[in-house]
C-alpha cells in the first residue's frame, strides 16, 4: 500500500538534515523510519506529526482539528443517554 | 494519538452511521472522487453500513487507472532502449499496455526499477551518470509537488541524464465534465482530501455553486469517510450545495501555497486525454519549456504508437460511477489482478482491484461457484 498514489500517511519527524540545500528529515511511521523531504513544510520540527505522500510531507496535522470528530462523538453519545 | 488507529474505531464508526440513518429521508447518490477512499469503503464494508437509500459511487481518482494507454505504451518504448533505467511507483509495473505490462519489458531485458519517491529517481541519476534515467511523472495534484521538486532538485545539481515522462492530471476539471454529462447520477462527492492538502478548498467552491452539489472534503480513515456521508446527506436533505472540509486536520482551505509554487514554476497546465474517460480540456500538467531538457517525451522520440484496447473492459465506465466492477462479465474470471484486462483491476487504487480483494462472495457468485 505505501506505493499507492493518493495515500498520505502520518507520521512522527525524528530529525532534519541538509541535503545540499534541500530540507530533509527522518519520520517515523509506527516502527518504520524513512528519509523525507520537508520543503514543503518549512516551520514543522522534531516531534511534529505531518503527512507524507511519495516521500515529501504536504501538511503538518493540527491535533485540535484532529479531536473534533471525537468531541462530536461525545456530544452524540451523552444526547443518546440523555434520550 | 497516531492519528490512524483511533479513525478506525468500531463503536465510532457505528455511532456516524446511527447519524447517518437517522439524517436519511430520501435517495441520494455520493461519488467518493479518490480510489484510495474507494478501496478503504470496500476493504472496510463501510457500504455495508449505510442505509439503502443512501448509494456510494467510486470515482476516477486512480492515477494509475487513467493514464492514457499512448503514454503507457509511449513509456514502455522509452523503458526498452538500450542504456535507459525506466523508474516508476510500483502501481504502474502491472497496468497493461497495448503489449504487455512493463514488467514484460523488464523480462525482455530492460532496467524497471520501482521508486518509492521521485527523489530516489533523481539519486538513481546521480549513482549512475553513465544511464540516462527516466521518472514515469504520473499523479494527481497530490503527487505534482514531490515530482516538481524532484525536476528542480535534477536542473539545480546538473543531472543532464534525468528526465520526466509527465502524465500529470487534474481533479476539477473532471468533476466539471462527470457533471456536466447527460448521464450524470451523482448528487454529492466526498472530495480529495490529499488533493485538497495541495490545493487548498477554493477551487471546488466554484464547482459547488456552478452545479449545485455539496463537496465535503474527506480522509481516508472509516471514520473520516463516513463523517463526509453524514455531512454531504446533512446538506442533500436541506438542499444545501457547499464545500464543507471534514479533514480539517490536514486540509486548510488555501492547501499549501509553498508547494503550488514549485508546481507553478515547473509545470504548466495542459490538455489530457484520460484512459476511460476520454479528452478533457485543461486537465493535466506538462513541464514547463524552461524545463525541455528534462523532458523524457522530448528527449526519446517514439514513432508508430498504435494503441489496442481490450473491448470488453468496461474500467470507463467504472471510472466515472457509471458501472460496479461487479456489472462487469469479465470481473474475477477473464480479469483478474494477475491477468488484468484493465488498469482498475491492477492498481491499489482502482475500484476493480478493490472488488476483487474485499468482496469474495461476489466473486464466488461471478465464478459459477467455485470455492
Amino acid at each position: 500500500m505505501i506505493g499507492a498514489m493518493c495515500l498520505g500517511i502520518p507520521g512522527r519527524i525524528v530529525d532534519l538534515e541538509d541535503d545540499r540545500g534541500l530540507r530533509m528529515g527522518r519520520v517515523e511511521f509506527g516502527a518504520i523510519r524513512r528519509e523525507v523531504c520537508l520543503e514543503y513544510v518549512p516551520d514543522a520540527q522534531p516531534g511534529d506529526w505531518v503527512l507524507v505522500h511519495v516521500g515529501f510531507a504536504l501538511s503538518r496535522i493540527d491535533e485540535a482539528e484532529a479531536s473534533r470528530i471525537f468531541e462530536l462523538l461525545e456530544q452524540m453519545g451523552e444526547l443518546e443517554e440523555g434520550a | 494519538m497516531r492519528y490512524l488507529d483511533e479513525y478506525r474505531d468500531a463503536d465510532a464508526v457505528r455511532a456516524i452511521a446511527a447519524a447517518i440513518h437517522e439524517a436519511t429521508t430520501r435517495p441520494w447518490v455520493i461519488m467518493e472522487v479518490c480510489g484510495g477512499q474507494t478501496h478503504s469503503i470496500v476493504r472496510y464494508g463501510l457500504d455495508t453500513l449505510l442505509p439503502d437509500a443512501i448509494e456510494l459511487v467510486h470515482g476516477p481518482g486512480c492515477p494509475v487507472c487513467v493514464t492514457p494507454l499512448t503514454m503507457i505504451d509511449r513509456a514502455h518504448a522509452i523503458a526498452a532502449r538500450e542504456g535507459v533505467v525506466f523508474c516508476s511507483f510500483g502501481d504502474m509495473l502491472r497496468v497493461p499496455g497495448s503489449r504487455g505490462d512493463l514488467l514484460s519489458r523488464k523480462s525482455e531485458g530492460a532496467d524497471v526499477r520501482v521508486v518509492y519517491s521521485p527523489l530516489d529517481a533523481v539519486r538513481l541519476a546521480e549513482a549512475h551518470p553513465d544511464r540516462e534515467v527516466v521518472f514515469f511523472a504520473i499523479g494527481f495534484e497530490t503527487t505534482s509537488p514531490a515530482n516538481a521538486m524532484a525536476v528542480k532538485v535534477a536542473a539545480r545539481r546538473g543531472l543532464t541524464n534525468f528526465s520526466m515522462l509527465v502524465s500529470h492530471v487534474l481533479v476539477p476539471p473532471v468533476i466539471d465534465a462527470m457533471l456536466d454529462a447527460g448521464d450524470n447520477r451523482v448528487q454529492a462527492f466526498l472530495g480529495p482530501g490529499h488533493v485538497c492538502t495541495v490545493m487548498g478548498t477554493r477551487q471546488y467552491e466554484a464547482i459547488a455553486a456552478r452545479h449545485g452539489v455539496p463537496i465535503v472534503i474527506s480522509g481516508f480513515e472509516p471514520l473520516d469517510l463516513l463523517d463526509g456521508v453524514r455531512r454531504a446527506v446533512i446538506q442533500l436533505e436541506a438542499g444545501e450545495a457547499r464545500v464543507d472540509n471534514a479533514y480539517a486536520r490536514a486540509v486548510r482551505p488555501d492547501g499549501n501555497p509553498a508547494s503550488r509554487a514549485v508546481v507553478d514554476e515547473v509545470f504548466e497546465v495542459c490538455d489530457r486525454d484520460w484512459r476511460g474517460v476520454g479528452p478533457i480540456a485543461a486537465s493535466g500538467l506538462r513541464l514547463r519549456a524552461a524545463y525541455r531538457d528534462h523532458d523524457a517525451a522530448a528527449r526519446f522520440a517514439v514513432e508508430d504508437l498504435r494503441t489496442a484496447e481490450p473491448a470488453e473492459c468496461i474500467s470507463g465506465r467504472v471510472l466515472r460511477g457509471l458501472a460496479k466492477p461487479s456489472d462487469c462479465p469479465a470481473f474475477g474470471t477473464r480479469c483478474t489482478p494477475e491477468h488484468p484486462l484493465g488498469a482498475t483491476m491492477v492498481s491499489s487504487e482502482g475500484a476493480c482491484a478493490a472488488y476483487f480483494a474485499y468482496r469474495a462472495d461476489d466473486l464466488v457468485t461471478l465464478g459459477g461457484g467455485a470455492r
